[in-house]
């Protein structure tokens, strides 16, 4: 599904990701792990496209394509969703009209007509409930003065209406309180599917034993330096990643 | 002297009701006496005159059928009273006008009414700056007086509709309303400019005066939609007594010529102002804001929003004047104005302007201008939004928060679709960022 070879990347001109390999297939779960500053957050803005962030070699096939000749939403409509450590706040867009464009930009690459406002509405109050998020939430700006984990919250609600192919989630369980942490577990768990893969950035072995990982790689220095089972997940919770630097070096 | 000077007044003197002429001839003597701002004026740095016609003829008064004339006029819920090209339409007025409102033209007004209208006509716009008031005062051939009884709740709005429709010559409109808020009441106001779709020239020169009593609460909309030919120059000048408010929203789409001067005077202790606006030139449209509050004794509030988007070679001008007497301690007073430029040609000169002479006050400004924000667009992108349509979006979003000041549901729900459908027709208000 996802065939990374060696991604090389820069940030305004700072080399970030320094040959990069990953390879996911549908049905499976990664997990990526890493030091702060070792080019996580940056692999994903990459695969979504973000302005600034310049690929220098290397090349991405997503689905048969060539994802790095692809505009950003031309991605996301072949079936690639960024569930943003970050995300960003647009007040004056509602959360609905938000969501709504994207679920129909979707549907028109289907060659779907647009979704109608009541069916929509009943959906998306539907999965406010799965992700415990007020469909109050629905009418307030996209992520306009949401806390921290509302935030993350909102993420995996559009991710979940979406239904994409591959999620990345890039820390959507950092800041959230234990109860929120079993919330994106089970939106995850219950949208795995033989169709459908997951690439997760997370510091915390926890997420891991809610959502069960095919593998775990370590993303340090802007490479994948480890890659292994759930258990090396135990192993860098037991003794950080000092020992996995001092191997590289 | 410019042609514009020259023009003739004699047939406002004659139309007039007799108890005005006193009124009109004081209007003339300032009028004559006066000059046409230069852009060496300050006040008229950025917005030039010369395309006003050397002379217009009066409007005249022609029924319009509003279908034909490409017009549709929103029902609000409440009372609503039409002019075509300055010219009372009971065609398309309704009858009724809701218990507490005595809603009067000039023209018809009864002895009582009349002495109501002289005793407070000029005393919130003043005699002694504007030009264009004293032309007003000078051809007010016709007026709307709204009085509106202490106590009275007015729930649903009271549209005013000033339509121009389509004449031989460039014509000219002097009109003007005259609020009454008595004391303790609450009440909504839509002045709504509108024109029939043509290239028709007309000029209007609108004044508008609220007084607002002790404790009254009014909400002021004032939507100036006229198409391209239709130039404007308004005034809309309001008084706050003690414990007053004012909420009030200006909206500006281009035209050749828009100009429109606000100022809020907070002259009773516990008055407060909400003064938003949003305007959206295109083309080679120009629009030109001049807002002032007047701080004249304590514990006022007051807070202002203005944003606008300028597209394609348009030009707009925000000035917004906070001015804190000395008196007026334990003021707050808040401006913001926030612009959105959608191509390189577009231009915008904004600038707030403090006079603080109190020391215990709160204030509070910016002025930003910018275009839009590209992660904002980026992150819209990632989900499959068109970069077009996710432009769309956040410059509808830009002012969208501003029309949510609104108060009045149908009102907000009205300028939602308008501006939905000119966003959507046009590329020029869409953001573009390179
Ligand atoms: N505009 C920029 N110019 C230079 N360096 C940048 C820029 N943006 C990001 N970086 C650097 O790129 C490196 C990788 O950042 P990235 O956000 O990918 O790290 P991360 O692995 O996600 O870290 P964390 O675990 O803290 O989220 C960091 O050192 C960061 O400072
Ligand atoms: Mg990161």
């Amino acid at each position: 599904m996802l065939e990374i070879e060696n991604l090389h990347a820069s940030v305004d001109g700072t080399d970030i990701l320094k040959g990069l390999n990953l390879s996911v297939k549908a049905g499976e779960v990664h997990a990526i792990m890493g030091p702060n500053g070792s080019g996580k957050s940056t692999l994903g803005h990459v695969l979504a496209g973000r302005p600034g962030y310049t690929v220098t070699a290397g090349s991405v096939n997503f689905l048969g394509q060539d994802l790095l000749a692809l505009e950003t939403e031309e991605r996301a409509r072949l079936g690639l969703f960024l569930a943003f450590q970050y995300p960003v706040e647009i007040p004056g867009v509602s959360n609905m009209e938000f969501m709504k464009a994207a679920v129909d930009a979707q549907r028109e690459q289907r060659g779907e007509k647009p979704v109608d406002a009541v069916t929509f509405m009943k959906s998306a109050r539907e999965t406010c409930k799965a992700v415990d998020l007020d469909p109050g939430f629905l009418k307030r700006g996209v992520n306009e003065g949401f806390s921290g984990g509302e935030k993350k919250r909102n993420e995996l609600l559009q991710m979940m209406m979406l239904q994409p192919r591959l999620g990345i989630l890039d820390e959507t369980d950092s800041g959230l309180d234990i109860d929120a942490l079993q919330v994106v577990a089970r939106g995850v768990n219950s949208m795995r599917s033989p169709e459908r893969a997951f690439v997760m950035v997370t510091h915390y072995q926890r997420l891991l034993d809610f959502i069960e990982p095919d593998f775990v790689h370590v993303l340090a220095g802007g490479r994948i330096v480890r890659s292994g089972d759930k258990s090396l997940a135990l192993e860098l919770e037991a003794r950080g990643y000092a020992w996995l630097e001092d191997e590289v070096a | 002297m410019s042609d514009f000077m020259r023009q003739s007044l004699d047939s406002a003197a004659t139309s007039a009701p007799p108890w005005l002429q006193d009124y009109l001839r004081a209007g003339r003597a300032r009028w004559e006496s006066a000059s046409l701002p230069t852009r060496k004026t300050e006040q008229w740095k950025y917005t030039g005159l010369q395309a006003l016609q050397p002379s217009y003829a009066p409007a005249a008064d022609g029924a319009i059928v509003l279908a034909d004339a490409g017009v549709e006029l929103p029902r609000f819920g409440g009372y609503r009273m039409v002019f075509v090209n300055g010219h009372y339409s009971p065609e398309h007025s309704d009858a009724q006008l809701p218990v507490g409102v005595s809603l009067v033209r000039f023209a018809n007004a009864d002895t009582s009414q009349a002495a109501r209208i002289r005793s407070y006509l000029g005393t919130v716009v003043g005699q002694d700056q504007a030009l264009f008031t004293a032309l007003n005062d000078a051809a007010l051939a016709d007026g709307v007086f709204l009085d509106i009884a202490p106590g009275a709740v007015i729930e649903q709005p009271l549209h005013v509709v000033w339509l121009s429709g389509n004449q031989a010559e460039a014509f000219s409109i002097n009109q003007r309303l005259l609020v009454l808020c008595g004391e303790s009441s609450s009440a909504s106001l839509i002045e709504h400019f509108t024109g029939a779709r043509s290239e028709q020239q007309s000029f209007t020169n609108g004044v508008t005066e609220l007084l607002l009593e002790a404790g009254a609460t009014l909400c002021h909309y004032r939507l100036q939609l006229e198409e391209a030919e239709a130039l404007h120059i308004g005034r809309v000048h309001a008084r706050l007594g003690a414990d007053a408010t004012l909420n009030s929203f200006h909206l500006a789409l281009g035209s050749v010529l828009k100009r429109v001067d606000v100022v809020v005077d907070h002259s009773g202790q516990g008055a407060h102002c909400e003064l938003n606006g949003v305007y959206l030139p295109r083309g080679e449209e120009h629009v030109d804001y001049h807002t002032c509050i007047e701080h004249r004794v304590p514990h006022c509030t007051s807070s202002e929003v203005f944003r606008g988007i300028i597209g394609d070679a348009a030009t707009a001008v925000f000035n917004g004047r906070i001015h804190i007497h000395r008196d007026a301690q334990k003021t707050k007073a808040e401006l913001s104005n926030r612009n959105l430029l959608t191509s390189t040609r577009a231009e915008v000169n904004t600038k707030p302007e403090l006079e603080i002479y109190a020391d215990d006050v709160q204030c509070a400004h910016g002025a930003t201008v910018a275009q839009l924000d590209e992660m904002s667009l980026h992150y819209l992108r990632t989900r499959g939004v068109a970069r077009a349509e996710a432009q769309v979006m956040l410059s509808f979003g830009f002012i969208n928060e501003v029309i949510d000041t609104v108060r009045c549901e149908a009102l907000r729900d009205y300028l939602r679709v308008l501006l939905t459908r000119r966003f959507a027709r046009d590329p020029a208000l869409v953001g573009s960022v390179s």
